[in-house]
């Protein structure tokens, strides 16, 4: 894989980059002083990519996936999204973009415990305005595509850990988004469900998923292709593994 | 999905437009009530259909200042001569009858009953006041003329005095004189909980005269026509009659009052708008009371649901969803307590028509109000919690506990 070309402002990105950031900023006023988390990220990631973002705590990982999942938007720099120029959108605009573009996978699954896996895995669609059958189809099938065929109407609470994941990693699939979007998705599990979880994202970026995720396990982060490291809001490292 | 577990709170903020709206219903239907009541039972009852009483003074006089009560009080009474003078002048086909009432003690041997209406007329006060006989007669026109001691009870008292005795030819005393029973009054029921058949009619020429008036007076000429323009045409003839007879010049005021049922209606009249006033005024505290407890409770559905909505926001659903979602449930909460209350209005309704005299009912207009003012208050109540939902940094509302 060679190197992306360089990136200026005013340029558009190249159809097969999904993630393009340029010198992406984000600081925080905190009243007394400003904390500057992101200080001019340059990143480009390509469609079919599986990326694990590094660093420690502080060095801006959890910014940069706000950012990246369109949860927060930049104080400076830019950031295109599939072609798409989402650094200056407005909040529903953003939120258009993360129920078509970005599939999240949280570390504490983050599912509605009153409602069934189904339910879970219908509510990106229900953003999307997609008609009662044709939602319940689709959420049966990410379910099924999962694992999880026989588990549909059980609550979070009925379900294991790992299958809660899967659940999450169901919902975050249903739209077809352009990046499964994963903030340490096995904080929460032991390890052995943690293995299994990283089969299922790589099983996904086989299939052709771009898959961006943010840890501080070595392990995990060793299931990637390319490791990105961030250090005091910037990128550190940025390693390819050997195929 | 949220309000059937939250069934707690939801149940509280019911409550409040429960109330609302139950009282809507109810002060509405109540208020239905009384006016049919008022219109066909009251008025009809106490003075009668197409009939108007001549009087000294209205009878029906809700707010009348002292002077104006001074007034009436120096005005002359109506006189037997009065009375006849209008009697005669009378063109048209109407039943005239003259009238005193007072109240006292009868007795029939050792038993005794008190408050009882007591009568004096003429004969066609049974027909003006449409009182019919169960059993005997009414009394003659000589029996009237001579003002011969006979009366006809009214039901309840008759029951009272005579068990299982006949009270037909027996002597009642009233103020220690006797009076033959010549008959008994069909049961009238009541008016306001209180006994129409608690009376007795004497001939009004006959001894029961010097208990209800001093002599050569009464206190009312009935008159009643057959129909309403017949009856304004009569009122004109006996104005005439008593302004020549007082001889008032044309400047003056009548100082005698012709009374008809509009006159007790105007009295009501005055009643229902100060219910007018007053009932919305109720109604619409316990709505803001119950729309101020719908929105403390979805400011708590919001503030325990911060991340959920996080989740929602991050799955994609825009502010306006979220707001929708919001106001959908504190609008089902209202409408849900406004239905409910919309029941209970209307089982106070039948109540009221089962208990009471009242024929209380509910407008179907009034539910639709109830519906409409129940979903508004969700709305407006909805409104601010729901904004406040939509208005989230999802970042700070997933990272809640």
């Amino acid at each position: 894989m060679s190197r992306p070309q360089e990136f200026r402002t005013g340029d558009t990105p190249l159809p097969d980059i999904v993630i393009l950031t340029h010198k992406l900023a984000r600081e925080y006023d905190m009243g007394s002083e400003v904390v500057r988390a992101l200080r001019g990220v340059d990143l480009q990631i390509r469609r079919n990519e599986y990326v694990a973002v590094m660093g420690p705590s502080g060095s801006g990982k959890s910014t940069l996936m706000n950012l990246i999942g369109c949860l927060d938007t930049p104080t400076a720099g830019e950031y295109w999204l599939n072609g798409q120029k989402v650094s200056d959108l407005a909040d529903d605009d953003l939120a258009r973009i993360r129920n078509k573009e970005i599939g999240f996978v949280f570390q504490t699954f983050n599912l509605l415990p009153r409602a069934t896996a189904l339910h879970n895995v219908e509510l990106p669609l229900i953003y999307a305005g997609l008609a009662s059958r044709e939602r319940r189809d689709k959420a049966a099938q990410a379910l099924t595509r999962v694992g999880l065929g026989d588990r549909m109407d059980h609550k979070p609470n009925e379900l294991s850990g790992g299958q809660r994941q899967r659940v999450a990693i169901a919902r975050a699939l249903v739209n077809n988004p352009s990046i499964l979007l994963a903030d340490e998705p096995t904080g929460n599990l032991d390890s052995t469900t943690s293995q299994e979880i990283m089969q299922v994202f790589g099983d996904l970026h086989r299939q052709g998923q771009t898959v961006v995720m943010v840890t501080h396990e070595a392990d995990i982060a060793a299931h990637a292709a390319r490791v990105v490291t961030l250090r005091d809001g910037l990128i550190a490292t940025d390693q390819l593994k050997a195929a | 999905m949220q309000l059937r577990v939250q069934k707690l709170k939801s149940g509280f903020a019911l409550i409040g437009v429960f109330i609302g709206v139950s009282f809507l219903i109810g002060a509405w239907s109540i208020v239905n009530g009384v006016n049919a009541y008022m219109t066909d039972k009251f008025a009809g009852t106490l003075v009668g259909v197409n009939t108007f009483h001549l009087r000294k003074r209205p009878n029906f006089t809700p707010n009348v200042t002292d002077s104006t009560w001074r007034a009436w009080a120096r005005r002359p009474r109506i006189t037997f001569e009065d009375a006849n003078a209008v009697s005669a002048a009378m063109d048209l086909p109407v039943l005239t009858a003259w009238w005193s009432e007072d109240r006292g003690d009868v007795q029939y041997g050792l038993k005794k009953v008190s408050q009882v209406s007591l009568n004096g007329a003429t004969t066609q006060y049974f027909d003006i006041r449409n009182i019919k006989i169960e059993e005997g007669r009414p009394f003659t026109t000589q029996e009237d003329k001579a003002g011969v001691s006979v009366v006809v009870l009214g039901h309840d008292l008759s029951d009272r005095l005579f068990e299982g005795v006949d009270p037909l030819g027996k002597y009642i005393h009233v103020k220690g004189l006797p009076y033959r029973v010549i008959g008994i009054a069909e049961r009238r029921g009541n008016l306001f909980g209180i006994s129409l058949d608690k009376f007795v009619v004497a001939p009004a020429l006959s001894p029961i005269q010097r208990e209800v008036n001093p002599p050569g007076v009464i206190d009312a000429l009935m008159v009643k026509a057959n129909s309403e323009p017949e009856m304004r045409q009569a009122m004109e003839e006996a104005e005439a009659v008593m302004r020549s007879r007082r001889h008032l010049r044309p400047r003056q005021d009548d100082n005698f009052a012709l009374e008809t049922s509009e006159g007790v209606l105007d009295f009501w009249g005055k009643i229902e708008r100060i219910l007018m006033i007053f009932g919305p005024g109720l109604v619409l505290i316990s709505l803001v009371v119950g729309g101020i407890v719908i929105m403390n409770i979805m400011l708590m559905a919001v503030a325990e649901r911060t991340r959920e909505i996080g989740i929602r926001k991050s799955l994609g659903a825009r502010r306006r969803d979220i707001l929708r979602q919001f106001l959908a449930e504190s609008v089902t909460i209202a409408v849900i307590g406004a239905a409910l209350g919309i029941g209970a209005g209307i089982c106070i309704s039948i109540l009221l028509n089962v208990a009471t005299p009242l024929p209380a009912t509910v407008a179907p207009s009034s539910i639709m109000l109830g519906i409409v003012v129940g979903g508004g208050v969700g709305v407006v109540a909805g409104v601010y919690p729901a904004m406040r939902a939509a208005r989230l940094d999802p970042i700070a509302a997933l990272r809640q506990e």
